[in-house]
């Protein structure tokens, strides 16, 4: 269980995160929306360690955190698939996962984890994880690496931005397993699409740094449809 | 029969990879002494007249063969300087493992300078791979200064490996390549300096011939106070193609000065160079950590991969 107790962030003076105060239950699976530069991402990164809040408590498991480095969250069972994820010279997709595995991963799990993202594993194991993959490419595997950590809290930072339509569709069923899977742990989930919001057990909306409606999502979806924190579902996926 | 001790052993397992007599030609040259050779049917090595080094000889059509020839020093106080020289038929497909080994625990400086030239026949394909690696705890340095001189005839192929990854205190690497129509050269360097060790890596490529080719890559990773000097130019003298690139991560009070350099004397030379110096990227040890490795395990992890 993750809680965040009026947590402020501000860098050079200018207040992102204003006063949030947010829960997530064992065996949920929320989803953060709301306008660009509301702070969804922020708040992600204040909870995995990347940054430090310039107050307020971080409590994981009834466990402070908040001093916590990323290192230490990480082991404690926190997981953080980036917005923008990050290339490496050199770094196969292969050691990517067994670094995310904890050292050790056999080849047949990794391909299991590859499958699951939607990549074919013999065309991707030994490519390093540098320019040359494409975002969408990229973005899979940062998936793959959260899948291959088995953490208690898991956070997404936007997974299907780049990803294309067909995929799109492969995504929501890795979420949905996932969920189904969830098994005491935590899923959080920065999203603007429709079709993830619509299977959260609760919706946060967060704009300007604060929270201003959260809830389930038979009550949120409604109201917050039809405004720009949210994207249908494309008219071609449905068919 | 090898003539070698342990750690001159080592030291060929850390060089050539080898734990143990290789197949094909080789050459094993331990302290400044012939430690062991064998020849095939296809390649013959012979000492030069004057003892001051090899030549080995590759028949035309000789394919998927190897020649090894690494030296150890493990003696302080040695000064030596090698010549090695490879005439390479045509229609060969070969491997050629070189490096040298230093272990000084003494206070007398060692220093191996060996001077590799490479003659590559009409569409010979030629893997090079040379490393170079130093231990010992002595005050005396480990010095390695290679010079290394190709020329590539028509259609031939070759492609260099360039590793020195540890312990060697100075080293002054030269490297000139002369091709000729149609030839293709591919280096690929890697270095990495600690402590108050210097580097300088010189490289002078000439596309003399029609489609020839080169692609030079230099990846070096400067740590504590060390110093790197990185000198890559290519000159295009007809239609040809010609890329270099300089990648080096600084850490510490590392210093790295790169100087790519370009000349193009026909109108159809297309040259490009790229260099990068910079630390380690923030997001990538960030990206590490949150994977559960700590800053030192990420750096290390970040480096080795950079360096692979
Ligand atoms: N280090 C920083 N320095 C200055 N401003 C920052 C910094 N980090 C974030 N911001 C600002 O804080 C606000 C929130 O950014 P954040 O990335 O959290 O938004 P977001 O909700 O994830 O947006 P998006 O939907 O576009 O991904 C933005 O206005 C951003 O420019
Ligand atoms: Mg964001």
């Amino acid at each position: 269980m993750l809680e965040l107790q009026d947590i402020f962030f501000s860098v050079e003076g200018v207040e992102i995160i204003r006063g949030v105060n947010l829960t997530v239950e064992n065996n949920k699976f929320v989803v953060i929306t709301g306008p660009n530069g509301g702070g969804k991402s922020t708040l992600a990164r204040l909870i995995m360690g990347i940054e430090k809040p310039t107050s307020g408590k971080i409590i994981l498991d009834g466990q402070d955190i908040t001093n916590a480095d990323i290192t230490e969250r990480a082991k404690l069972g926190v997981g953080f698939a980036f917005q923008q994820p990050v290339r490496f010279k050199g770094i196969e997709v292969f050691d990517l996962l067994k670094l995310a595995a904890g050292g050790k991963l056999t080849f047949n799990k990794a391909c299991d984890y590859l499958s699951a993202v939607g990549l074919c594993a013999q065309d991707y194991i030994k490519r390093e994880v540098n320019s040359s993959l494409s975002g969408g490419e990229v973005k899979r595997i940062e998936i793959a690496t959260i899948l291959a950590r088995k953490t208690k809290l898991s956070i997404f930072d936007e997974p299907e931005a780049g990803i294309d339509l067909w995929s799109f569709k492969h995504l929501i069923q890795i979420f949905e397993d996932m969920r189904k899977n969830i098994d005491g742990g935590s899923i959080v989930i920065i999203s603007h699409q429709e079709r993830i919001l619509s299977i959260a057990d609760e919706i946060i909306v967060l704009a300007d740094g604060q929270i201003k409606n959260r809830g389930a999502a038979e009550k949120i979806l409604p109201e917050i449809i039809n405004t720009e924190s949210v994207i249908q579902e494309c008219e071609k996926l449905k068919r | 029969m090898l003539k070698l001790d342990e750690i001159q052993r080592r030291l060929i397992a850390e060089v050539a990879g080898l734990h143990k007599v290789p197949i094909g030609a080789y050459n094993f040259r331990a302290n400044s002494q012939l430690a062991g050779r064998n020849n095939t049917a296809n390649i013959e090595i012979t000492s030069k007249d004057d003892g001051s080094g090899i030549d080995i000889h590759i028949k035309d059509g000789t394919q998927n063969e190897s020649v090894h020839i690494p030296v150890v020093l493990s003696a302080s106080g040695i000064k030596e300087t090698v010549y090695n020289d490879f005439y390479i038929g045509e229609n060969c497909d070969v491997v050629i493992v070189a490096g040298c080994g230093i272990d000084n625990c003494g206070n007398q400086d060692s220093e191996h300078d060996g001077v590799h030239r490479f003659f590559v026949g009409k569409n010979s394909k030629v893997k090079y791979v040379e490393k170079h690696y130093g231990s010992g705890n002595g005050a005396g340095q480990r010095i390695l200064n290679p010079v290394t001189e190709v020329s590539m005839n028509d259609g031939s192929f070759m492609e260099m490996e360039m590793v020195q990854i540890k312990g060697v205190d100075s080293t002054n690497r030269m490297t000139t390549a002369a091709l000729k129509a149609g030839a293709k050269l591919i280096v690929r360097e890697r270095l990495m300096t600690h402590g108050a060790q210097k580097a300088f890596s010189t490289y002078k490529i000439t596309l003399d011939g029609e489609n020839s080719g080169a692609d030079v890559v230099s990846r070096g990773v400067a740590k504590e106070k060390s110093y790197q000097k990185l000198d890559l130019c290519v000159i295009g003298n007809a239609p040809c193609n010609g890329h270099t690139e300089c990648d080096s991560i600084i850490m510490d009070e590392g210093k790295i000065l790169a100087v790519p350099s370009l000349e193009a004397n026909h109108v159809d030379a297309v040259l490009f160079h790229e260099a990068a110096i910079g630390k380690i990227a923030g997001d990538q040890l960030i990206k590490l950590m949150t994977l559960g490795l700590t800053e030192q395990e990420a750096e290390e992890q970040i480096i080795s991969g950079f360096l692979k």
